[in-house]
């Protein structure tokens, strides 16, 4: 008998203490309000994912920046694992009150109502480019201004262009010139072209071809259209012509690498091969021109990362006006040149390519980008999709399309 | 009554439970008190997330929602479950898939590391063998290195113009590229005797969202660097297990059988083999589970790649909850996870039971302890 009770008051005590522990959490506050404010000066917390050092110290100079100017207080961390770090703090009571939000992630976080939708109390949020503004949008809201972006565009070898005897007058602006380009680019001991089997780069030809995997709106999946059939079809071929290799075919970790050891003669990249190159191959010449224009003309793929201000932050007024004073025409300006990226506005475009020749081909695909996909529950569909696109070259395209439009509809119902 | 029966026929062990204030009544609050704190660590450290684990896999639940314990995210009951099982879709054909893999895996590496490392015992307990110390270091050493800097390691290795392909060029053989290579060694054994592609009730006959076929893959060829990775690794801390029973064994024993005119190969695997018999269910225990929840190597060398066959249940649990977004899903995995490794340690128990001497058989011939 005495022992039952005892038994009992440990359990009583074990679920007791297991009470208490779970009240750690609790409900976050509505969304649809207006912006909350901190009384007197107030005290932020800002997550950034930093490509690296120079990226760090230019955020950190513009908040301190923007605390001297205001009173209040900002801290920043660096986060090593973005996506883990999101989890818990939005997972806390009492999350980072600023943070980066990555364009493909964003809808997950906006449907869940952990992001608070400030996008249209931000002034020059009319600047930024129209697709951008789309990527950024849920249900008809801007959620979050983006802090600046990114393209993919071709980019190139010179030495190994000048020895294929190639010239400027070669540069492919049609599929069938990239095709006899990477075919002429092509030794034994490097590939013409080398890319990453992921939706975030063979993307890039389901654009030029006319297609993409969700509609406009991103309501429905169309992935099985023929457009996209088209653009699947062409990459088999540069591949099975032996031109054309993915770049785990050639021992690399990324289009990048393959570049810069000489695996590649062209590869397809984002901006953010500038800094690589310059860190890991500053011997290697290179230029950038942009993707070949498809059956549907120019197309590229647009990457970004937004400040997400956090549904339970108390701060958020504060919050707001210091993503304002971030992602102000000036700091875009200054960010680009500090760590290379390419400001989010408009009317920086024409000043941004002045200041950068080289970065032009890149620049220019602002006007005909296509956002990652972003709905909620859609990861485990584009993994899907990269998984096959790795066995393209063997496989079947439109049975891969068919695939990724089952399994897009599935997630979307 | 119940006492003055158990008196007369008492069990081992039982007699020294005394109820009320005995001898030593006041022993029972003082040992509560001494197992207290591990209660409370174990309690909120293993008890309390395990529970909420549960809850959550009864849920559509991201961390964005907000306190699953007061109302954040959706109750489904068993839909994650039926999701992983019944459910046409994409999550089924990654769980099974993730399934078939590590079948395959443990199927590998649980015999292969076992039989490893016994040998490898059984060469470092022989008297005669010089530089022993050595050869023990050496053998264990891949075992307390990080497996995440030896993955890196191989990774290298196996690299299309790495080390190991390399190697077979000198014997005149066109290694494959390990890690982008998805065909089942099966499907590659039977390509060999003819059989390129599956015949048709094999390939339209389909459990839980894979074909028949796909089922009898076997493990890919990115999948068998892992598993070699894995004994590799895993061969020299069981080794040691075997060589620490080896050496419990009497000499005398040993001598006995000599003298009997056993045979060396007789002797081990009538004499040796029998006498390990515990350290094998533990090493074997061991082995099924750490194989099962393989973890580390996958997410440093593959990521799941290529077309998914080193997907493991541990790692698609990781990437549906923190990539995916689908934290419900992932607890689910998990848990679906932890009832097979405990049915898989179940059966195995009952597989290495004592057959030779049977329970009722051993308490009729021996008379029963009388412990104070």
């Amino acid at each position: 008998m005495r022992t039952t009770m005892r038994r009992t008051a440990a359990i009583t005590s074990l679920a007791l203490l297991a009470s208490a522990c779970g009240g750690g959490f609790e409900e976050g506050s509505s969304e649809g309000e207006g912006a909350t404010s901190a009384e007197g000066n107030a005290a932020l917390r800002v997550l950034i994912a930093s490509s690296g050092d120079a990226e760090t110290n230019a955020v950190n100079a513009a908040v301190d920046a923007w605390e001297e100017e205001t009173g209040n207080t900002a801290e920043v961390t660096n986060s090593a694992d973005m996506t883990t770090d999101l989890s818990k703090t939005f997972a806390s009571n009492d999350p980072y009150d600023v943070m980066y939000i990555d364009a493909g992630r964003f809808a997950t976080y906006a449907d869940s109502g952990a992001l608070y939708p400030y996008g249209d109390q931000v002034e020059n949020s009319d600047d930024v480019y129209e697709n951008l503004r789309e990527t950024f949008t849920y249900e008809d809201e801007l959620y979050c201004v983006p802090k600046d972006f990114s393209t993919l565009a071709l980019v190139i070898n010179d030495r190994m262009w000048k020895q294929a005897g190639l010239t400027d007058a070669d540069i492919p602006t049609t599929w069938e010139e990239l095709a006899t380009v990477a075919e002429k680019l092509t030794t034994p001991e490097h590939k013409g072209l080398v890319l990453s089997p992921t939706r975030d780069r063979v993307g890039a030809f389901m654009v030029q071809a006319g297609g993409w995997i969700v509609d406009e709106e991103g309501t429905e999946v169309t992935a099985d259209s023929e457009a996209n059939t088209t653009a699947l079809t062409y990459v088999q071929d540069l591949l099975q012509s032996g031109s054309t290799a993915w770049h785990t075919d050639v021992d690399s970790g990324w289009g990048g690498e393959a570049l810069g050891r000489g695996a590649a003669a062209m590869t397809i990249e984002g901006n953010w091969i500038k800094g690589a190159m310059q860190a890991d191959y500053p011997d290697v010449d290179y230029s950038v021109a942009e993707l070949p224009a498809g059956p549907d003309g120019k197309g590229t793929q647009l990457f970004s990362n937004c400040w997400g201000i956090a549904a339970k932050s108390d701060a958020q007024e504060q919050a707001i006006d210091l993503v304002e004073s971030l992602t102000s025409a000036e700091q875009q300006m200054t960010n680009a040149e500090a760590f290379g990226v390419m400001p989010a506005l408009q009317s920086l475009q024409d000043e941004y390519a002045e200041k950068f020749p080289e970065d032009a081909a890149f620049v220019a695909g602002a006007d005909h980008g296509q956002g990652p996909v972003s709905l909620p529950d859609f990861e485990p569909v584009l993994a899907d999709f990269d998984s096959d696109l790795a066995g393209l070259q063997k496989g079947d395209p439109a049975a891969i399309l068919e695939s990724l439009q089952q399994n897009g509809e599935a997630a979307l119902s | 009554m119940r006492w003055s029966r158990r008196t007369r026929r008492p069990r081992a062990g039982r007699i020294a439970r005394r109820p009320g204030r005995g001898l030593r009544g006041d022993e029972q609050v003082a040992g509560w008190l001494f197992v207290a704190p591990m209660i409370v660590v174990l309690g909120l450290f293993l008890l309390l997330p395990i529970g909420m684990a549960l809850w959550v896999s009864l849920l559509d639940w991201a961390p964005s929602q907000g306190d699953p314990f007061a109302g954040g995210g959706e109750f489904v009951g068993t839909d994650n479950y039926s999701s992983l099982f019944v459910e046409e879709g994409l999550a089924r054909q990654d769980f099974m898939t993730s399934m078939r893999n590590t079948f395959y895996y443990v199927v590998f590496v649980v015999p292969l590391q076992t039989a490893l490392a016994l040998f490898l015992a059984v060469v470092l307990n022989q008297r005669r063998l010089r530089a022993r110390g050595f050869f023990r270091s050496a053998f264990y050493f891949p075992s307390i290195t990080s497996s995440v800097a030896i993955s890196m390691v191989f990774l290298f290795l196996f690299l299309n113009n790495g080390g190991v392909n390399k190697a077979l060029g000198w014997f005149g053989i066109d290694g494959p590229p390990w890690f982008s290579d998805p065909t089942g060694i099966f499907h590659l054994a039977l390509a060999r005797v003819g059989l390129q592609s599956a015949p048709p009730p094999l390939a339209a006959t389909e459990i839980g969202g894979l074909s028949v076929w796909e089922w009898l893959s076997g493990p890919s060829v990115a999948m068998c660097a892992i598993i070699a990775l894995v004994v590799w690794t895993t061969a020299g801390t069981f080794m040691l297990m075997f060589l620490a029973a080896l050496q419990d064994i009497p000499v005398e024993v040993d001598e006995a059988a000599l003298i009997d005119g056993a045979s060396t190969s007789k002797k081990f695997w009538h004499v040796t083999l029998p006498q390990l018999k515990p350290v094998l269910f533990l090493v074997l225990t061991l082995g099924l589970i750490s194989t099962w929840q393989v973890f580390d190597q996958v997410y440093v060398m593959s990521q799941g790649n290529p077309d998914k066959t080193t997907l493991t249940p541990a790692y698609l649990s990781y990437t549906e909850s923190f990539i995916g977004q689908n934290w419900g899903t992932g607890a689910a995995i998990a848990f679906v996870l932890f009832a097979i490794i405990l049915l898989m340690t179940l059966v195995q128990r009952w597989v290495m039971r004592d057959r030779d001497r049977p329970r009722r058989a051993r308490r009729t011939r021996r008379p029963e302890v009388v412990r104070p």
